[in-house]
């Protein structure tokens, strides 16, 4: 009998219950972006503010004439995750870039979805990976903080006072993650080029800035039409979030709708785009 | 049931903007193997890109496996296996990951997803090679790896998007004796996809012949190659497609193969034995023809194809 005929037999085993290749998809993501040395440095980089706070609510907590001055109260939190806006916009182009528009120059969707998953479960998948670095640079490192700000103090007195804290973090970070994971993930669908998904997000990103700003001088400071920046529709939504005085005119109302509008399109781009087939009428 | 077709089509249309890929196309795909042959553009991609959900018919039913295609499209994958056309791969992997991500994708358990990875890369002839990256692979090897990951989850049919595309003779030969190996001791149904005619006949059992978006012919290879009627193979010196006028108003068809050399099927019931040959040299002779080869042939593929693209037949 020759060798070959030994090698390949059928296959006798169970087989996992539908609905979990998403699963599949993102730990592979996952660890495909972990073996990479220069994205591990970035990850570490991006916990450097973490350890800056962690320190300034030890000392706060250790010696009483520093917090007179550094006591960490409820905005700290709002501060670092702002702080963290710069690593979340390069995470999400190095990780996001990639994430389809690499599957589109290898013809792989139609390797994805000749499979027994549908496109959704592909999406997600996909948009996993992203999501957790995201929330591994903004929610676990504030969770983190809120957590050391009891063990440093030994009291939950700060908990209890602002026990807001732990939603908002939660909805902030999330807001965040979710609008830069599918802003991504559709700009990724329609490019085979993650260096041209990267510069058009970053431009994306930038010109909406860039347009907020020349309107807010040609208005004269005004802030009213802060709703045609990116960022500052994040902002103003995540200020009104930690009940912190919102620092634009744009009713936040009207910022979230820009946000969750967003949302929608690029959900829209993906159901488009991510197909086993590319036709050409 | 063993003797239930593996896929069926009825009148199933296509349609890519103003252009019919696949019109009102009937089709029922035997178990075993079966090619799918035609001439590119033939609609035969597009045939197994709606098989497998990627393109929505305008219009039709199909089943694959006895499950309906437009409302079991999960069940049908975790159960086909495809191996497309074009250069297919996750980047950034290598041969064994891709492979057993490929199988995890198709519902085995990781371990599982592993072992059968190694085992069906060695069966395609990659088991050397099996940790290199799969963007440093040859084109050849690039159809081996697309057809491990088509088979790592042991799929009861494989559909085979020319698989011998790009591939150098020995490379080309080796595939197809894996195609044919699977379909006839390993007991995998497949679809073979191919314009290549010696492909078709080296590995498949039936053929469905499609033509500009229509079945043009179906049925077993032997039965469509054997037809009542003898073939030749004839060449003449001198008016050639005025003599091919004479032949088929003698009630011969004639179709050219190469340059100066055709293939004259003479119906059954015409004379038989050597009075076939003396009616065509009695033809010659009176046009005024020379007839430099004369010799009798056995019918092949390449002639139910011809005949078969020669003369399409729409679907009632």
């Amino acid at each position: 009998m020759p060798i070959h005929d030994q090698s390949y037999r059928r296959y006798g085993g169970g087989r996992t219950a539908g609905g979990r290749a998403w699963m599949v998809i993102a730990k592979a993501g996952i660890r495909t972006m972990l073996q990479k040395r220069l994205f591990l440095g970035l990850l570490l980089f991006s916990w450097a503010p973490f350890v800056v706070r962690a320190v300034q609510i030890y000392l706060a907590s250790t010696y009483p004439q520093v917090a007179a001055v550094l006591d960490p109260d409820s905005k700290m939190f709002r501060d670092f995750l702002e702080q963290q806006d710069f690593f979340v916009f390069i995470t999400t182009i190095y990780v996001g870039a990639g994430l389809i528009a690499q599957d589109r120059r290898a013809n792989a969707l139609q390797i994805y979805l000749s499979k027994p998953l549908m496109r959704a479960e592909y999406i997600a998948g996909k948009a996993a990976v992203l999501f957790a670095f995201l929330l591994l640079i903004t929610w676990v490192p504030a969770m983190l903080l809120l957590f050391l700000q009891v063990m440093f103090k030994g009291s939950f007195e700060f908990l209890r006072n602002n026990l807001f804290l732990f939603p908002a973090i939660t909805l902030g970070a999330f807001l965040q993650a979710l609008l830069a994971t599918f802003t991504m993930l559709a700009l990724s669908s329609l490019s085979k080029s993650s260096r041209y998904v990267g510069i058009l997000y970053a431009g994306i990103i930038f010109f909406s800035a860039a347009v907020y700003g020349a309107m807010y001088a040609i208005t004269g400071g005004s802030t009213t039409l802060s709703y045609l920046s990116l960022g500052a529709n994040l902002t103003q939504v995540v200020d009104v979030i930690f009940r912190i005085t919102p620092r634009y005119a744009t009713p936040w109302p009207v910022s979230l709708t820009v946000l969750i509008g967003l949302i929608v399109l690029s959900i829209s781009v993906l159901e488009r785009r991510v197909r086993g087939v590319e036709v050409v009428t | 049931m063993p003797g239930d077709p593996v896929v069926q089509l009825d009148g199933v249309t296509v349609i890519y903007g103003q252009n019919e890929a696949l019109k009102n196309v009937t089709a029922h795909f035997a178990r075993g193997a079966v090619g799918l042959l035609g001439p590119n553009g033939a609609g035969k991609s597009t045939m197994l890109k709606a098989l497998l959900g990627f393109v929505k018919p305008d219009k039709g039913r199909m089943a694959v496996l006895g499950l309906d295609v437009a409302q079991r499209p999960l069940e049908i994958r975790a159960r086909v296996g495809y191996m497309p056309e074009s250069d297919a791969h996750i980047p950034g992997m290598n041969a064994v990951s891709f492979v057993a991500y490929c199988g995890q994708l198709a519902g085995l358990p990781p371990v599982d997803a592993m072992q059968r990875a190694h085992e069906v890369l060695y069966y395609v002839g990659l088991g050397e090679a099996r940790y290199r990256n799969i963007e440093t692979y040859s084109t050849g090897m690039k159809q081996r790896i697309k057809l491990a990951q088509a088979l790592v989850h042991d799929p009861d049919l494989l559909f085979l998007d020319e698989p011998t595309n790009g591939m150098d003779p020995k490379g080309r030969d080796e595939m197809l004796e894996l195609v044919r190996d699977l379909a006839h001791n390993k007991n995998v149904n497949l679809i073979l996809s191919s314009h290549l005619l010696p492909d078709v006949e080296f590995t498949c059992d039936h053929v469905i012949v499609m033509d500009k978006g229509q079945v043009a012919a179906q049925g077993p290879i032997q039965e469509l190659k054997g037809p009542a009627g003898r073939v030749f193979e004839l060449r003449i010196k001198g008016d050639l497609p005025a003599f091919i006028d004479v032949l088929r108003s003698a009630g011969l068809e004639c179709q050219s193969t190469d340059e100066d050399v055709m293939r004259v099927f003479v119906p059954s019931g015409a004379g038989g034995g050597t009075s076939d040959q003396l009616a065509i040299f009695t033809l010659a002779a009176r046009h005024g023809v020379q007839v430099r080869h004369l010799r009798p042939s056995v019918p092949t593929l390449e002639d139910v194809f011809a005949k078969a693209v020669g003369e399409v037949v729409p679907n009632p």
